[in-house]
């Protein structure tokens, strides 16, 4: 077997070859600290595989640009980090509502306002649910490491090309900026998915028409299917109304069409949990320090296991009532004032108790610092 | 009997270019100028043989962006103010489409005004169609950018202390290479700056002058409709007699005609330029 292609590399770096894999053609973006990375390699490598660039004047033109391509056939992606996320959401509410596939980068740093541009943080978690307006449901991944956010950015592509959905990567300062040895893939080596084309002629084509899995067809404007994509409230023609037998249907599309389908989204790294009797639940960076962290009690004869969480939304629900069966204890550790430790102790029965560790100084946590909280905890 | 003729197949022109199935009667009250710029732009585009596939009516939110809803085009109603990058995604992704932009004076000058110079300065091959009537008629009649210095809005009940942006002059400025504006009372003109507009490769603005006289027309006492394109006829100055009148003439005067036109590159291209030789240097 040929020798695979190892390379050091950034995180945000990674971000941009996992997107060039999964077929991305078309970046649009504006630079703020600690996504800029992610604009500066799609710049230079679209034009070499013949996709396209372009900075925009602010984050909600970035985005606008982002549905505009994809509206019009490209895979299509935007970076930014916390105060741009805040500026596209208007944007990001309409691509669920136009039910149009993208891909936003959110590299998060410390916040509120501009915050912490060079620390890291995972407090825009809640932001990625619930961020704009109305009812919707979102998809986010989370990568731990520069490896993972090859993987994780190819799978939040086809993710949003199969439900025809905007989805987030949620990453952090520090995996954007830290550097590690990663394998590139091969052509071939991850399936790649896309969305699905009508297969009816135009006259027959309705645009956002019912399908069993609630996903409709996608035409690339160009090709003859001359249809209406509107922000509005609309019925199965594209075209907006006011009549409740038809709003209601539109948002349970939008809603459903993902919700029935939580198990084939939800993606979780389980590590020694057989006999946990304790678990710590992570994601993101927080998620490496808590296997490292186990496995040191572990090897000082503690039955304790580890959690990560790769799809952050739809929140894994079901998973984590079966994983955490036996458990006694959970510790959550989470970069923010306590986000994703709400979601967990909705999801467990009472009988696990349920204890936080946070850090919101813009430091990441320690295996050290986990241990700590176990040694409390037990 | 002859004019009857022409006016049938004028007729026929627009309605094969309405959405079939698309329920009539429009969101517009009975009058609006919107209508007029519709019809003109529909003739434009037919004068031009483009086909419906290869046009992209992309528009923000407003009375005037309702517009694309209507006709039988690849059609983008996107967010309040936003047209302009939507349609700059549309065009970069596709940049043998026909992209144009459908935006009203509020649309395009407060929430929009950085995305406009923006797209003006970009060059990008994108015609927008600014419906300047003066006023917010979405939302209930509030001023807006355009809204002369001294009129009457709901928000400028004792008269609007703000002065107003002149958007050609505005475009001009930013470096869109092509700047028109028309009347909907002259609608020939209009159509045929529109064609110009579209046929010009790189960034196009046409203000057409409209009239709300729901809001502006009431609010200012400028009577109805019919009454309000007579203000616009008796107002309008063509560019050549303009050169002739001074300032002070030409206060409270729209000149019509192409006020602006260069031949600049265009933004795909260049970047197309860019990508073979990044491509050729491999
Ligand atoms: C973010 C946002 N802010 C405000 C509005 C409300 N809004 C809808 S239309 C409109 C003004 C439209 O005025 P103009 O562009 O002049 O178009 P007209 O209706 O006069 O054609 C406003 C403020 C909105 N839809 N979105
Ligand atoms: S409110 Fe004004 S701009 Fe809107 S449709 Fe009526 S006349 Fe036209």
């Amino acid at each position: 077997m040929a020798e695979r292609k190892r390379r050091l590399m950034q995180g945000n770096a990674a971000c941009v070859q996992g997107a060039i894999y999964a077929g991305m053609r078309f970046y649009a973006g504006y630079p703020i600290t600690p996504s800029t990375e992610v604009a500066e390699g799609c710049a230079r490598e679209l034009p070499k595989i013949g996709g396209r660039f372009i900075q925009m004047e602010d984050e909600i033109a970035s985005i606008a640009a982002v549905v505009g391509a994809s509206v019009s056939g490209l895979k299509a992606m935007t970076a930014t980090s916390g105060p741009g996320y805040s500026l596209m959401l208007e944007n990001i509410g309409y691509a669920y509502m136009t039910e149009t596939p993208c891909v936003i980068v959110n590299v998060q740093r410390g916040g509120p306002s501009t915050g912490l541009p060079t620390k890291v943080s995972q407090s825009d978690t809640m932001q990625a649910r619930w961020g704009t307006h109305g009812d919707y449901t979102a998809i986010a991944v989370a990568p731990s490491s520069v490896g993972d956010t090859i993987t994780e950015t190819i799978r939040a592509f086809n993710l949003s090309e199969r439900f025809r959905t905007p989805v987030t990567v949620l990453l952090d300062e520090v995996i954007g900026h830290m550097r590690e040895m990663v394998t590139i893939p091969e052509p071939g080596e991850y399936p790649i998915i896309n969305r699905v084309a009508p297969t009816v002629p135009p006259e027959q084509f309705v645009p956002f028409v019912m399908t069993p899995n609630m996903v409709s067809p996608m035409p690339a404007y160009g090709q003859g299917y001359r249809y209406n994509v509107t922000g509005l409230t609309h019925d199965i023609m594209g075209f907006s109304t006011n009549r409740a037998d038809e709003i209601a249907p539109k948002l349970d599309k939008l809603k459903f069409k993902i919700e029935n389908y939580r198990d084939e989204l939800a993606k979780i790294r389980v590590d020694m949990m057989d006999d946990a009797e304790v678990a710590f639940i992570a994601y993101g960076t927080v998620a490496r320090t808590a296997q490292q962290a186990a496995l040191i009690a572990r090897q000082a004869g503690f039955k304790v296991g580890s959690i990560q969480l790769f799809t952050i939304w739809p929140f894994p629900d079901q998973q984590l009532i079966e994983l955490c069966a036996r458990c006694r204890k959970v510790i959550v550790g989470e970069l923010n004032m306590g986000q994703i430790v709400h979601e967990v102790q909705r999801v467990l029965p009472r009988d696990v108790e349920i204890h936080t560790i946070q850090r919101y100084d813009g430091e990441i946590l320690t295996p050290h610092q986990l241990l700590e909280k176990l040694d409390e905890v037990l | 009997m002859a004019t009857a003729t022409v006016e049938k197949q004028k007729s026929d022109v627009i309605l094969q270019y309405l959405r079939p199935r698309k329920k009539f009667p429009s969101v517009w009250c009975a009058g609006c100028g919107n209508g007029v710029v519709m019809s003109a732009l529909i003739r434009a585009i037919d004068n031009l043989h483009l086909s419906k596939d290869e046009v992209a009516m992309v528009s923000g939110i407003g009375c005037t962006s309702r517009m694309p809803v209507y006709m039988d085009f690849n059609s983008l109603h996107t967010t309040h103010g936003r047209a302009l990058p939507f349609a700059t995604g549309v065009k970069f992704a596709q940049p043998h489409m026909k992209v144009i932009v459908v935006t009203g004076d509020g649309d395009a000058l407060a929430i929009g005004g950085n995305h406009f110079i923006h797209a003006c300065r970009r060059n990008i091959d994108i015609t927008t169609i600014l419906i300047n009537n003066h006023i917010y008629g979405m939302t209930g009649g509030q001023g807006s950018p355009t809204t002369p210095a001294n009129a009457f809005s709901t928000t400028t009940p004792y008269g609007n202390a703000e002065k107003s942006f002149d958007p050609c002059s505005l475009a001009q400025a930013a470096g869109a290479s092509f700047v028109a504006r028309g009347t909907v009372y002259h609608a020939p003109q209009l159509e045929k700056v529109i064609q110009q507009a579209i046929q010009h490769r790189g960034f196009s603005v046409v203000e057409a002058i409209s009239n709300c006289h729901t809001y502006f027309g009431r609010l200012n006492r400028l009577g109805d409709a019919v009454a309000m394109l007579q203000t616009f006829k008796e107002r309008t100055v063509t560019l050549a007699k303009s050169r002739e009148m001074s300032a002070e003439e030409l206060k409270d005067k729209f000149v019509i005609g192409v006020l602006h036109e260069n031949d600049k590159t265009e933004f795909c291209d260049e970047y197309q330029r860019t990508v073979e030789s990044v491509r050729g240097g491999k």
